[in-house]
């Protein structure tokens, strides 16, 4: 389980780099929300969450019996995640727009406000 | 219940501004009466903390470090209080600046949304907190840069929107792996939890990525190419609210991240510091040198002062990596210099934000910024010209404005503590700025203006109308950067009292969890 999301947390990483190199403005936004992705399934796990481990508190204890998945960062990523998908809609907006007034998704036509 | 109210009540104007959507009257009056309110509560913030000190919320009544805590120290009274002032005056401004399409889509709300979502990251005490206000505050600036909808706009969007969302990736990735170690996200517990951890290594490894992320926010030296890209597309008033505001949120998380949580893990970096401080200087100054238009000469200015508050913070890096090693001196440099980091940020918020006003009203007057189209200004329109000056020498550091005490502190500190290198990086820039300064009042202000192109009637020649709404925050905050300049001792020892906090995380640590710092090892630093 550990290491499925570690080498899945790798990949998503490695391909969100990728794509925010290519120099289209689509390709731009799919590698902005795939590193998005990637964030957020490193913070879940590295929290090292159990499977099948409720973090359930028995009758008459104090704290629920280990191992037990954190709650917390589950928490974190469902933050995360909201403030993620806001983010990505408005850029989807903006590259659009940008397309609209360009004409072209081609980064190295986006000059104008360099010179 | 102080320190809520700079985050609330912009936040519940906001809404209301919402519910009166297309009103822009209505809203502007709201959005200046919050302002002012909240520049009031933010000043009686710094008095209380001042008197009381650190002021702790606990908001929804969890004890730290589980639930979410507002934490006002005096940094952060002191940058809320900037904020205020600065929101204030861009309200004022805006009232008479903003074209009415542009009012009534929501200029008003987002403005105070961002303002909100600043002052909610000085204060957050807590760092996932902290990642949630600065989403907040890119989210209303995303908005803010691109609600004119013009090319130049939207193409310098696209750059700022890319560069801060990875940084924004990074700094939650370091989030998880911060969690993951520490089990913490309550800026003291973790103050704590990290100097308990036994590998040095790994609280680098943890602290690496934040400063990247923090870095990308505050616009240091590798990674700054998305603020002069973005900041001179849209309208002054925005521009002014980013310069003065934006790029310090990153600046205040670096201090604070340094001072608080990995004080002495930084210390391997304390180096890497003043080099990036050094060269962030140097790029910003070469490169406004360089531009043929005045706010993207004021753009690149905002990079290079970025690094003399980072000089500051990496003289006292480097003096206390040297743990119980370095002298009395030395430490006094590494206060005095901190002391100047502290009063830099209050002199640059101030005056930068004044110079983007200025140029709005250049802008508004002339129709454009271009330098090679400017000219003839002094004659035209002679206060405006002498409000440039003022703001323009102080930036440049001339004796007796503010930016000459901050520049002395953090020069006399470096001396102080042996870093030649950068001091004389420091004082280079200075000339440079001075010249560049020059560049804009000789060419906009002082020659004569070009002849007008055939056809055009209307022409330079033309006295614009100057709106009474767009002169007076910038009368008001060029008389504050005098000000600081003449009567400099009480910000001078305000500035003092910070520092002496920020060196000492003690203080804040023992405010959010009473009892803890009992039996830790000796607060190191302060004098």
């Amino acid at each position: 389980m550990t290491l499925l999301l570690a080498v899945s947390v790798g990949i998503l990483f490695a391909t969100g780099a990728f794509m925010l190199m290519r120099r289209s403005h689509v390709k731009l936004v799919i590698g902005l929300a795939l590193l998005g992705h990637a964030a957020n399934l490193l913070i879940y796990a590295a929290s090292r969450p159990v499977r099948g481990r409720p973090p359930l508190v028995d009758l008459g204890e104090q704290r629920p019996a280990t191992p037990y998945s954190d709650p917390l960062p589950a928490a974190l990523v469902l933050t995360a995640i909201v403030i993620g998908f806001g983010i990505v809609s408005y850029t989807i907006v903006l590259i659009k727009r940008a397309y609209d007034d360009v004409g072209t998704d081609d980064l190295a036509a986006f000059t104008s406000t360099d010179r | 219940m102080l320190p809520t109210i700079p985050i609330l009540l912009p936040m519940l104007t906001a809404a209301l501004c919402v519910a009166m959507w297309g009103r822009a009257r209505i809203q502007a009056a709201l959005s200046v009466a919050t302002t002012v309110a909240v520049a009031g509560c933010a000043v009686a913030l710094v008095r209380t903390v001042r008197s009381e000190g650190v002021q702790v919320v606990e908001v929804g009544g969890w004890a730290a470090p589980f639930g979410i805590t507002l934490v006002a120290d005096l940094f952060a009274a002191l940058m809320v209080m900037l904020t205020s002032i600065v929101g204030l005056a861009v309200s004022v401004y805006s009232i008479g600046a903003t074209d009415a399409r542009r009012a009534a889509n929501g200029h008003t709300p987002l403005t105070l949304c961002l303002l909100a979502a600043v002052s909610g990251a000085f204060l957050s005490g807590d760092l996932f907190n902290l990642y949630v206000w600065f989403e907040l505050m890119l989210l209303s600036s995303f908005v803010l840069l691109t609600l004119g909808g013009e090319r130049a706009q939207i193409e310098g969007a696209i750059k700022y929107v890319t560069l801060n969302l990875l940084s924004s990736v990074l700094f939650l990735a370091a989030i998880g792996l911060i969690y993951a170690t520490t089990g913490t996200l309550n800026m003291a517990h973790l103050a704590l939890r990290l100097d308990e951890l036994e590998d040095p290594a790994l609280t680098t490894v943890l602290g690496a990525p934040l400063l990247v992320a923090f870095g990308i926010k505050a616009a240091v030296f590798p990674v700054f190419f998305w603020l002069p890209a973005s900041y001179h597309t849209p309208p002054p008033a925005v521009s002014a609210l980013f310069a003065g505001l934006l790029t310090k949120v990153g600046v205040y998380s670096i201090v604070r991240s340094a001072t608080l949580l990995f004080d002495q893990e930084w210390a391997l970096v304390a180096d890497a510091v003043l080099l990036v401080a050094g060269l962030t200087m140097v790029s910003g100054v070469l490169a406004a040198v360089a531009q043929n238009d005045m706010r993207r000469i004021l753009s690149f200015h905002i990079i290079s002062q970025i690094g003399y508050m980072l000089m500051g913070l990496g003289i006292a890096l480097k003096i206390l990596s040297a743990g119980d090693g370095a002298d009395e001196a030395l430490r006094r440099g590494a206060f005095i210099a901190m002391t100047g980091s502290v009063f830099y940020i209050v002199h640059h918020i101030v005056v930068k934000t004044n110079l983007f006003l200025i140029s709005g009203v250049v802008l508004g007057v002339r129709g454009t910024s271009e330098l090679k189209n400017l000219g003839g200004l002094l004659r035209t329109h002679p206060g405006l010209a002498g409000l440039f000056l003022v703001s323009a020498l102080s930036l440049a550091g001339i004796p007796v404005l503010s930016g000459f005490w901050a520049k002395l502190a953090l020069v006399r500190g470096g001396l102080e503590a042996g870093t030649h290198a950068i001091v004389g990086v420091s004082l280079a820039v200075s000339l440079l700025t001075l010249l560049s300064m020059t560049k804009i009042w000789s060419e906009a202000f002082w020659r004569d203006p070009p002849p007008s192109p055939p056809g055009e009637t209307a022409g330079a020649a033309r006295p614009g109308k100057v709106k009474l709404t767009m002169v007076v925050p910038i009368v008001i905050l060029a008389t504050l950067s005098v000000m600081i300049g003449l009567g400099s001792a009480p910000v001078f020892s305000l500035a003092q009292e910070t520092a002496a906090q920020l060196l000492d995380s003690s203080t804040y640590v023992e405010a959010v969890l009473p009892g803890s710092t009992e039996g830790v090892a000796a607060p190191e630093g302060a004098p």
